[in-house]
This record gives structure tokens, sequence and C-alpha cells, in this order.
């Protein structure tokens, strides 16, 4: 093991990066372009800035890579991340309960939205889009009951902390970037459980002959779906210091944005995190630099449109000259 | 009888592989012209070439005499070709009429569909090939064979001259499968010219004419039917003399392992016993729809037990999930590889070893180092064919693709595996290899179920037969009593009480 540890690192970080070598290329090309042009896209501050924009949209993507290679799809985890921030920043503020149990108990309440997803999809063959959608619109509605339509400000300290801090000068999002991707990764390349996802994903019908349960795993993809979209949802009211019932609008979309430029199938089976991580950056790249160009908002929607097409496409002319 | 089609010198290249190399063909009119080569021959190139679905490289298509230029299905459609693949492409939500008529609806005056004449027209062609089916019915509701009829008809009222079938009989039964000759008998009536791909040599005997042999993606030799024989036939496939197809010893102990008595599932399975032995392969003849696959997978922990008792090494036992009955060391490696065996878009090593992640995969570490020789011991234990174990397992041959999912089995049980249909869409060499690990396997004490509808498989390859009809286990025959004769009177045995 030790002789060839060294060798085996570098090959392996080559198998994950090799089949994404086209759209790394392009973010690449990207970030060469942004750096021509603008003066503030390659600076420290910057390229953290997008990291900090970013970071919702990993968790969210990390749980929604499972979810799609499963076969599935996650439309709840926007309002999710609406319910979460609501909920803790309720429990703070109005209910008094401390920060850690509020943003535990927010967080569960996320695993509880995945845990219905879950239970709902694997027990029955209604088909996952029309549950979740189902989920995202009670969530949003939980949200607006609860906060009955006004902001709840928060103004503790180690709430604040969770989503603007540093820890040994490091911004604390990184890290939280950093743990979640390690996480899923390990999850997906070093657990039986990951293995299964892939299996159950491919041939549900196949997996289950191979005495896997597929129900479980279900369960558990959405479940985990939730708890990411939970722990979302905290980052994002911690970054506003604020409980809204918008909050999340929209971000299973770029979820699954991501997740689709990295390369991941819809129909379940294949894909990889390590595309979606390069998914991701990508989106996040894009976003920051129009800002920095001053490009619309509008406008950014389009170019955004039009790159998840562009990508896709490229991804189908590969698939059909490669079969023959 | 004239000449309906010729191919000549077709070629047709894929990056790196030469799928067909000069190949010809001539079909006549009222001509059934088999096409008969391995799996990877060029068979279904050549087909999907004269379909309009790959355009050739080079060579030339001869359509009644004169250059066909066929670039695309509309094209073929044109010059009267129609192919009835495996997959029916039918609307399993509409009606056998509005089906038959897809594509070519009979409007009335303010162009809306004149669905009563479509009825009544369909009806009439239906009743002129004999076929019992109603106009009106849905067609989801009709059998794979029903459907398969109204495809054909479809074809001929769309003016079809040349059908290609490709596997018709795959998924038949025996009396499925006389209608479906019944059928292609009327159309030869007809003139029409039709190309018949089979992996069945016992069916060419009775409905072809001719047979056109390739090897390779080349053009080996065209015979008549009348003129050669099985053995023949086969040499010109594989391009050598088998030996002995089939791969028997005499394996089998007197240790019964597993018991199964009065077993029910409440639908299919009504009444089944039998035992197994250590070592032995227990053939399970019957008709399509017998309950022969119901009754194992009900054993295999599929299904809810409704009576009965099921006794391994004499303790009962009744598995609740496949990993129950995985965990007591019985495997099933079911007939539709497609649908319920193959992750088509992993690897042949993720196939292989998708039952036995804990052996490499604990705590957060995987040794894929480990996971690289087991799947390597069992690719050369199965003899399979891959270039390298990371290769996509769509893109392996049936025979290939079934090695490894026995392979899958073998690595995950050690008692008992059962094998339904094993060799079904497998060619003929990969068919000998199979019955010779079968073999092997046995030798070593493992038992072997084999659910077959292939007669001349289970007569040479099982040390016993169990025979079922209409869920119920009518006999069990040994070895020396072994013949098509006796099979078939106990698969057909309720049906004349």
């Amino acid at each position: 093991m030790g002789k060839n540890k060294k060798n085996g690192f570098f090959t392996n970080l080559w198998n994950d990066i090799k089949p994404h070598i086209g759209i790394l290329g392009a973010l690449i090309v990207l970030c060469i372009i942004l750096t021509i042009i603008t003066d503030a896209f390659m600076t420290p501050r910057n390229l953290f800035n997008v990291l900090r924009q970013i970071s919702v949209n990993v968790f969210l993507a990390c749980g929604m890579t499972m979810v799609i290679i499963l076969g599935g799809i996650d439309l709840s985890v926007g309002s999710t991340i609406a319910v979460s921030g609501c909920l803790c920043a309720g429990f703070i503020t109005k209910v008094g309960i401390p920060a850690i149990p509020a943003i535990v108990l927010a967080v569960l309440l996320g695993g509880l939205i995945g845990l219905v997803n879950g239970l709902i999809v694997s027990r029955t063959t209604i088909p996952p889009f029309i549950v979740t959608l189902a989920t995202m619109n009670i969530g949003r509605g939980i949200a607006r009951v609860y906060t009955a339509n006004k902001t709840i400000t928060i103004s503790d300290p180690i709430f604040s902390f969770v989503g603007t801090g540093y820890v040994f000068g490091i911004p604390i999002h990184v890290i939280f970037i950093i743990i979640i991707v390690a996480v899923t990764g390990l999850i997906l390349s070093r657990t039986q459980f990951g293995r299964h996802i892939y299996a159950v994903g491919g041939n549900r019908q196949a997996a289950i002959y191979s005495g896997i349960n597929a129900s479980k795993v279900t369960l558990f993809v959405f479940l985990l779906s939730g708890l990411f979209a939970g722990m979302a949802g905290i980052l994002t009211a911690s970054r506003t210091f604020t409980g809204q019932y918008s909050l999340g609008e929209g971000a299973e979309m770029d979820a699954i944005t991501a997740v689709v430029l990295g390369g991941t199938s819809m129909s379940g089976g294949v894909g990889t995190l390590t595309g979606t991580v390069i998914g991701c950056v990508i989106v996040g790249v894009l976003n920051n630099g129009m800002n920095l160009m001053g490009v619309d908002s509008s406008w950014q929607y389009i170019v955004q449109g039009v790159v998840v097409l562009l990508a896709v496409f490229i991804d189908f002319f590969k698939k059909k000259g490669l079969k023959f | 009888m004239s000449v309906l089609l010729q191919m000549e010198d077709v070629c047709k290249e894929f990056p790196g592989v030469k799928a067909l190399e000069d190949v010809q063909l001539e079909l006549v009119e009222g001509e059934v012209h088999a096409l008969l080569g391995e799996n990877g021959a060029g068979k279904s190139t050549l087909i999907k070439v004269l379909g309009g679905i790959y355009i050739k490289d080079k060579g030339q298509i001869f359509i009644h005499g004169e250059e066909a230029e066929i670039r695309t299905v509309e094209d073929a459609r044109k010059y009267g070709i129609s192919i009835i693949h495996q997959e029916l492409m039918m609307v399993p939500h509409m009606s056998v009429a509005e089906n038959i008529f897809l594509g070519q609806e009979k409007t009335g005056k303010m162009g809306s569909v004149n669905l009563r004449r479509q009825e009544k027209d369909a009806q009439r062609i239906l009743d002129d090939f004999g076929l019992n089916v109603l106009a009106d019915t849905l067609l989801g509701a009709l059998t794979i064979a029903q459907q398969q009829m109204v495809e054909i008809v479809r074809a001929v009222s769309f003016g079809a001259r040349i059908i290609v079938m490709d596997e018709p009989t795959s998924s038949l039964s025996n009396k499925e499968v006389d209608i479906l000759f019944d059928t292609v008998r009327k159309l030869k009536e007809q003139k029409i010219g039709i190309i018949y791909i089979s992996h069945r040599m016992s069916e060419l005997d009775e409905i072809a004419d001719r047979v056109t042999i390739l090897r390779d993606g080349k053009y080996i030799a065209t015979v008549n039917v009348k003129d050669t024989t099985r053995e023949k036939l086969v040499s010109l496939m594989v391009g050598r003399e088998l030996s002995s197809y089939y791969t028997k010893t005499d394996t089998a102990t007197d240790e019964v392992i597993l018991e199964v008595k009065d077993l029910s599932d409440g639908k299919m399975v009504k009444n089944v016993s039998f035992d197994l032995r250590k070592g032995e392969i227990l053939g399970f003849a019957g008709l399509v729809g017998a309950g022969r696959t119901e009754t194992l997978q009900n054993i295999f922990g599929l299904t809810r037990r409704t009576a009965g008792t099921v006794k391994l090494y004499g303790e009962e036992v009744n598995f609740k999930s496949p990993r129950e009955a995985m965990k007591a060391g019985i495997g099933l490696v079911s007939e539709d590889r497609k649908k319920l065996g193959l992750f088509l878009e992993q690897s042949v090593r993720f196939n292989m070893t998708i039952e036995i992640l804990d052996q490499f995969i604990k705590n957060l570490h995987y040794s894929r180092a480990k996971e690289r020789k087991l799947t390597q011991e069992y690719i050369d234990k199965m003899e399979t064919k891959v270039a390298t174990m990371e290769q996509i397992i769509s893109g392996l041959s049936g025979g290939n693709q079934q090695k490894v999912i026995i392979g899958r089995w073998l690595l995950a049980t050690d008692k008992i595996l059962i094998l339904d249909e094993p060799t079904r869409g497998v060619d003929v060499l990969a068919k000998a290899e199979i019955y010779e690990i079968m073999d092997h396997l046995a030798a070593q004490g493992l038992s072997i179920i084999m659910i077959s509808s292939e007669l001349p498989e289970l007569i040479n390859m099982s040390d016993r037969v169990v025979v079922m009809s209409h869920g119920i286990s009518t006999g069990i025959l040994d070895r020396t009593e072994l013949n098509q004769e006796k099979i078939m009177m106990l698969a057909t045995k309720e049906l004349e009480l």
C-alpha cells in the first residue's frame, strides 16, 4: 500500500478529472477571460467572495448529486432553506432557544422534509418530481405562515458567526464547503451505500435482485438531501441576519444546473461529485464575472440558461459520437 | 421467382471496428432467408443498413433489380422494407386498429380520423391472416406474440415487400411460435420476402429456405437449408468444428440440500414440490406461463409464500428478500438480463462486484486493488472476453454479459445457483462455454437449478428435470428417462385433462 500510495493518489485524481476535462477547460478559459477584462476578478478577496456565493449551492448540489444519481430529483430544497432559516430565526428571536440547539433543531427540520420525501418516494411509485413539487409548496407555505410574511431579524453572535465568521483567518464558508464535499465524496466513493446509490439509479430492479434494499437507499438519499438543505438554510439566514420566507427561492434550480453541468445523467446511475463541484464553480464564476462587468441581472438569467443548454448539447454529441 | 433484394459488397466501418466487410445478401420473392452468425458477426448492422438506420460506406443495394439509395428510415419504408424489432415499436395505450394505421390514419371529410372505418379495415386484415384478435382491443392487453403479429400485419398494410424479423421467437412459447410460423407462411404466399434472424437452430429447419452466414463482419456462405446439417451451420458460424456442444459429467450426489413441498404463492405458483441435491443440475421445464420463474422467484424471496415449506439443509426457511436468500447462499440469474440483471451504464467491474462490496469497502476504506483482483479472477474463471474491466458493460456481447452476471453470483453465493434461461440471446460459442462452466461448477459441489425453454439444453445438461404446468409440478424425470415427448406430455398435462 505505502509504496504506490503516491502513484495511486495521482492516478485516482487524474481518473476523477479526466471525464471533466472539457468543462474544466471551459472554466479555465472563463477565468482567463475574466482576469484579462476585469481588474477585480483575480484578487483573493473576490475569489473568496465567489466561494461565499456558491457555498449554499454547494450544500444543495451535493445532496442533489446523490438524488439525481439515484434517478430522482428534489425540488423541495429551496423551500427547505426557507423553513430551516425562518424557523431557526424564530427559535432564537421569538422563542429564545440558544443558537446551537436552535441550529441543530432547524437542520433536523430540513431532515424531516427529506424524510417525508424519502418515505413517499421509496414506498410508492409516485414520481419524485411530483412528491417534491408538493413538499416544495408546503415548505414555502410553512415558512410564510410561521413568519406571518414578515422578516425575523436575529442578532445572536454565534448564529452570525456560522455565516460570516473566520477560523484561523480562513472564512468559515470555505471550511464548510470542504467539509460537505469531503463527506459527500466519502459517501459516494468509500461506502457501500454510495455504490448502492449508483446501482439503484442505474437499474432499480437489478439492484433489488442483487440483494440491495432499494427503498432504504432511496429513503436515506432524500433524507441527506433534506439535511444538507437544512444546513444551507442556516447559512443563508445567518449571512443576512434574517429569516425571510423568500429565502432560497429558486435555489433548487441552481443546484440542478450545477449537477447537470457536471455531467451527471438526469436518468440516473451515472455522475460524479467532482463534476458537480466544477459545475458549482462555473455557475459562481459566471455570475460573479457578469456582476463585475456590470451585466444586467435579467441578462444573467439568459446567459446561465444558454450555458446549461450548451453543456448538455456537448454531452449529447459526445455520447452520440462514441456510441455507434 | 424474381429477385426482390440484392445487397452487394456492403461495407460499414465504425471508429475502430469494421462491422461489415463486402457482405452480400440476396432475397427472392416468397423466400424466408435466415441470417445466422454469432453476436457481433454483423447481422444487426446489415439489417440497420437495409432499414436506413445506418448509412453504408460502400456497396450497392438493388430492389427489384434497380439500385436503391437508402439513407433514412423513410427511404427504407418507401422501398417496401419493414423491420420488426425485438422491442416492439408500437403504442400500448392505443387500440390494435389505431396501431395498424399509425402514421397512415384513415381520415374523414374534416381531416378527423375515421375510427370506425379504421377498425373495419383492420379487422379485415387481421382476419385475412387468421389472427384471433379484435381490432378494437387495446394493444397492451394482447400477449407479446399477438402484438408481434399486429406489427407484422401493420408492416404488410404499409405495403412492405421485404420484412425483417429480428429474433421474433425469443420471447414466445412454443405454441405462439407455431402461430407466428403460420403467419410467416401466409406472407410467403403473398410473395413477400422475409429476412429472419434467430439464434435458435431448430427453427431454421422448420421455416427457412436459405441461410446466409456472417462471421466477424464478413460474408461466409449462403446455403439451402435442405442441403445442410446443424453441425455444418454451427461450424460455419464459429469457423471451427465444435467438438462437443454440451458438457455434462456425472456430478450429482445423494445429499439433499433443498426440499420444497407444496409451495404456492397464491397466484402463478399453485403446488410445487421438488428436492435439490448437492452438485446436481436440476432442470425446470414447462411452457411459458407455467410458473417456473415465479416458483424460483418465490424461493429467492422476491414474492410472499401462501402455503408450503422450503427446507435448506433440513432447516425451514422463508426468505423475505433477495438479500436474505443471498446470505443463505442462494443466487438467481434472471432471464431478463437487461431489465433485472445489468447496470448497463456501469463498468464490468461495477457489475461484477455489486453484491460483495463488504469484502473491499469497510469503515470508509475502499481497497480498489482488492476489488480489481476479485474481478479479474472471475473474468478469467468465466472466460469473459473484455477489453478491460473498466469497459462499460453495454458494449459486451450477450454471452459475455451473461458471464459477468453469473460471475457476480458466484462471488456472492456458494450453495445454490438458480439460472433462468441462462443461454437466451447468447451466441453458439458462448452457449457451449456457459454449459462447460455449469458442469464445472456442479463438479465443485454447487447445486444448479436451470429454468429453460430449450428442450435440447434441458435434456443434455440436467441430471433431473422438474416439469411444470399451470403452476403445478407435474413430474420429475431422471436423466435416463429424459426425452422431448415425455417432457412435453407432462408440460401440457393440465391442458388435456
